[in-house]
């Protein structure tokens, strides 16, 4: 069976949702081989191979945490020549999309970015990819080389699938580019205890209704009641109310949990493209006419300050 | 010495606008109005800084696109940038990132560049990754999605803010930027500028002024084939109460229905 190539996203050998999402996927058009960088790599292998890994090549050097971008195209190249996958799965983050697109150039091949379902197909894998603002739904596939294809958080299910894993070390030699963008220094996010944001399968955004920093405490409290990521809308982000990281959007994180819950968002086109896919959508505004009401499953027209609170209250003593 | 810097600027639907696909499924640029994509306006602004900020510099727009593509060129000329280079080709229709990046890359070349300036996302596509593919093809260090970015004694510098961490990187010149929607707001064209701007310079380039073989570029030599493009089913009509002292309450009885909680 052809080898798929997924490059594993991880925090000092913690491995991150996504790439345990993008194994489910690589199964289904092949065997799953990981390529793990960094600090930690070879700690990925153990929940790799619970997932389907059966290879995980791992490299570590200084390198992938002093230079941006650079070296990690040059080790995940070094695999490409190794392996000679049927494909390469990289998760959509900034940095994968990046990392992914240099590959792709560099072994003549096509892309495909921020795919949202992978299958199979006779002319190779077919990835579901949302488009304008998450109204269009287009079907596309690699047309040049060996496909390349980013896969957004939430796109498959986590499934144990154990598999050998084995560990290999990876050979890699950087290309004279990859200290071209030095990290000078790097202030790690705070960790606010909740859930990733797009890996969340709540998530509880606030918008311009909220009125005020001092406010989100509100939404802080409802997302906590329910185990959920808290999230913003440009207009709070821009009113300095909540971090930019939290922001849900066109220019922020796009998320599809399984309960998106506005408050106070009128439901712009750029809000809305990065949380259109939701499963549930719930939405708490005072004007009857927002648009967000087009999207939602249950809305309550109302002030958010009262509702809110009291969801919050109630949520609490039904879970006892 | 001058400093020369190039702006990538794309020309977009306007995403207000009901968007959609023509019957070859590339976008439909006919029945929605063009614009200047706004998240290039914030590349246009860096550059108008830094060039501020410079004993001595030269900014050219560059678009890759369609003949409406020049009113993306006229509003970041208007804005304040120097020149405009319009790469245009019947033979482009249908180009895919990796193509655009091929002729993006070809046509800065042609221009000479000490500093591309890209946005963080075309407004359309939206993949990002132009910027990443444009420093791989130019062979210079890729300094991306900057929300802070300064330019001095030939070393520019900026602040990435990540998924983990916010990182502050260096990289000497020549190199290509991208700014993000934090680095700052772009400015609106003065009337002066918009006056100013029917004057400046616009020269357009295809494919043969770049050397490039049309099998290379278009819908036919595209990297990636779209095969099927769907409209989302509308969402089914939801559920809306006013509230009328209960809706906090009421909305937590759906939810457990639901079984959320
Ligand atoms: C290039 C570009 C990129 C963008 N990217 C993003 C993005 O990533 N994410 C994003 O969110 N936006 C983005 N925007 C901005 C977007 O267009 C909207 O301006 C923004 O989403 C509005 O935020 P909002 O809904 O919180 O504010 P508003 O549109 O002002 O809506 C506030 C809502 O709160 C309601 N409200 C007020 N008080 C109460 C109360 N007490 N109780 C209940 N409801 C109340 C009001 O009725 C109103 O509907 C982008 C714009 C551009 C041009
Ligand atoms: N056709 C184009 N012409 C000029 N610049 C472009 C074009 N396409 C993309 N870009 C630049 O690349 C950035 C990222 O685009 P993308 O990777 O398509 O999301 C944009 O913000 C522009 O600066």
């Amino acid at each position: 069976m052809a080898e798929v190539l997924v490059y594993v996203d991880h925090v000092d050998g913690a491995v991150r949702k996504p790439t345990l999402e993008l194994l489910t996927l690589a199964r289904r058009i092949g065997e799953p081989v990981a390529v793990a960088l960094g600090s930690g790599a070879e700690n990925t292998a153990a929940a790799l191979a619970e997932h389907g890994a059966v290879k995980v090549l791992t490299h570590d050097a200084a390198e992938y945490a002093d230079y941006l971008v650079v070296p990690k195209v040059d080790a995940l190249q070094a695999a490409y020549e190794a392996v000679s996958p049927a494909a390469v799965l990289v998760p959509s983050s900034a940095e994968g999309k990046e990392i992914a697109a240099r590959l792709a150039v560099r072994i003549g091949s096509g892309i495909i970015t921020d795919a949202v379902d992978l299958e199979a197909g006779d002319e190779g894998p077919v990835a579901t990819q949302s488009a304008f603002a998450a109204s269009f739904t287009t079907k596309s596939r690699v047309a040049k080389g060996t496909p390349v294809i980013t896969v957004k958080p939430n796109s498959a299910p986590v499934e144990a699938a154990p598999a050998a894993g084995a560990v290999e070390a990876l050979a890699v030699s950087f290309s004279e580019k990859a200290t071209g963008t030095k990290v000078t220094a790097r202030t790690p996010r705070e960790s606010t205890g909740r859930p990733e944001l797009t890996e969340a399968a709540i998530v509880v955004s606030g918008g311009r209704g909220v009125n005020g920093a001092e406010n989100f405490s509100i939404i802080e409290a409802l997302a906590d009641s329910l185990g959920a990521a808290v999230g913003a809308s440009r207009a709070a982000v821009d009113a300095g109310w909540y971090p930019h990281s939290n922001q849900v959007g066109q220019t922020g994180k796009s998320v599809s949990p399984q309960l998106y819950i506005a408050s106070g968002i009128s439901g712009a086109i750029q809000h809305r493209a990065g949380m259109q896919t939701s499963k549930t959508i719930v939405a708490i505004n005072k004007d009857a006419e927002a648009p967000i009401f087009d999207l939602v499953d249950y809305g309550v027209v109302g002030d958010l300050f009262e509702v809110v609170p009291q969801l919050t209250e109630e949520i609490k003593s039904r879970k006892g | 010495m001058s400093l020369r810097i190039v702006v990538t600027v794309k020309y977009v639907p306007d995403a207000t606008g009901d968007r959609h696909f023509a019957d070859d499924l590339t976008v439909d640029r006919d029945d929605v109005d063009g614009l200047l994509s706004e998240l290039d306006e914030y590349a246009v602004e860096q550059a108008l800084q830094i060039a501020e900020d410079a004993d001595d510099a030269e900014i050219t727009v560059l678009t890759v696109g369609p003949e409406d593509a020049k009113d993306a060129l006229r509003k970041a000329l208007s804005m304040g940038a120097d020149k405009a280079i319009h790469v245009e080709d019947d033979d482009l229709h249908g180009t895919d990132v990796i193509g655009t990046s091929l002729v993006l890359a070809k046509a800065i070349e042609k221009a000479g560049y000490d500093l591309v300036i890209s946005g963080m996302a075309s407004t359309d596509g939206t993949a990002g990754v132009v910027p990443a593919l444009l420093a791989e093809r130019l062979g210079v260090p890729q300094v991306t999605l900057l929300s802070e970015v300064s330019v001095e004694d030939g070393v520019v510098k900026g602040r990435r803010d990540g998924d983990s961490a916010s990182e502050q990187l260096e990289a000497s010149l020549p190199a290509v930027v991208s700014v993000t929607d934090q680095s700052g707001e772009a400015r609106y064209p003065s009337f002066k500028g918009i006056m100013a701007a029917k004057k400046k310079p616009v020269e357009s380039w295809d494919l043969e002024d770049l050397e490039i073989e049309a099998d290379e570029v278009g819908l036919e030599g595209a990297w990636t084939k779209v095969d099927s493009a769907a409209q989302r089913p509308a969402r089914t009509a939801g559920t809306i109460v006013k509230d009328e002292g209960e809706g906090g309450k009421q909305l937590a009885e759906f939810l457990a229905g639901q079984k959320f909680i």
